[in-house]
């Protein structure tokens, strides 16, 4: 599971959770891929990020090396940020671990880089 | 004519869980590919793909693009979410999966922010309590009329599409596109068929839908 996958889960489908967002993450195998850097693609995916919730994110896998806490207004034109960002999204993936709902700290496994939201009847 | 991709990696032990790309699998591959001109005007950002099944749908409109674009795979079967993964991988392809049923744990981040939703759904006429909840059967077994799954993500289309998005769909004849237009005309969207093949006992169609323009 990428970074950018977790940005956009939420745990909101449990019977009785409001937000559900954003989902905690407690990793036992992180690895990082090499992807290509397409900057123009970067450009085009960060307006549909939660910045806030993609820092945390990456700070809490110990991978946000120096991202910028905040996003810069003029991000189009700094290559080395949108390297940075490249990196976070895309290139840090949890293989194994859980992701935890901040309501009800409901754990959904992620297994080979898979997170299962599957749900049982009485908690919908 | 585009590479379909390679499932060699596939063997028939997969096959017992996981939808083996089949007719309407090709079908898909082949409308998409017609439709590659349109694709690549639209320049999606972010595709879901609802059911991946093997991954073989994703990982073509992957390699079909000209640009990089966010994959994300849902199926309820993990295995077909393991095996989409992996076909991605052995194509070349980078694709995400999530083990849900249709989108759930999605919205309301993804809402308008899809530009192509893909769907293989199970479309096969059944009886409703043959309709499954995990395994190979939730690949095929569609319930009444063949809609029971479809009709559940239908309502979610307009919320997951961006305002330039669209949704292709396969059917059956007895899934009754006629009256699946209606409902999408409701929602303001119209439905064009792609691409239409009959195989065996099934007239299969490739269904494409998207919002009305000129909304007053």
């Amino acid at each position: 599971m990428k970074l950018l996958t977790h940005n956009m889960l939420t745990s909101n489908i449990i019977k009785g959770v409001k937000n559900g967002y954003p989902l905690k993450i407690s990793a036992s195998d992180v690895q990082l891929i090499d992807v290509d850097f397409n900057p123009e693609f970067i450009t085009r995916m960060i307006p549909k990020i939660n910045w806030k919730v993609l820092h945390e994110a990456a700070q809490s896998l110990g991978h946000a090396n120096d991202l910028p806490a905040e996003l810069n207004a003029e991000y189009e034109a700094d290559q080395e940020f949108l390297k940075k960002t490249h990196h976070v999204l895309l290139e840090v993936e949890v293989q194994e671990g859980d992701l935890i709902c901040p309501e009800t700290e409901r754990k959904f496994p992620i297994s080979h880089g898979i997170p299962n939201m599957l749900l049982k009847e009485e908690e919908i | 004519m585009h590479p379909t991709p390679d499932i060699s990696h596939l063997t028939s032990a997969d096959y017992e869980d996981v939808y083996e790309p089949a007719e309407d699998s090709f079908l898909f591959l082949d409308a998409l590919e017609q439709e590659k001109d349109k694709l690549h005007a639209l320049r999606p950002s972010v595709c879901l793909e609802i059911g991946s099944g093997s991954g073989v749908v994703s990982t073509f409109l992957s390699s079909l693009l000209s640009h990089p674009a966010f994959f994300i795979c849902t199926d309820i079967n993990p295995r077909a979410n393991a095996v989409t993964k992996l076909t991605a991988k052995k194509n070349g392809m980078d694709v995400e999966a999530l083990t849900t049923d249709l989108c759930l744990g999605l919205l309301p981040r993804l809402q308008g922010q899809v530009d192509v939703v893909l769907f293989n759904p199970p479309y096969v006429v059944t009886p409703s309590h043959e309709v499954a909840q995990g395994g190979i059967e939730a690949s095929w077994a569609g319930g009444e009329r063949g809609r029971e799954v479809m009709d559940r993500l239908f309502p979610i289309i307009p919320e997951l599409l961006s305002p330039k998005g669209v949704f292709y769909l396969i059917i059956i004849k007895e899934n009754d596109s006629d009256d699946i237009s209606r409902i999408f005309a409701d929602f303001g969207f119209s439905m064009e068929s792609v691409l239409s093949r009959r195989s065996g006992p099934e007239f299969l169609s490739v269904l494409k839908f998207f919002r009305n323009k000129d909304v007053s």
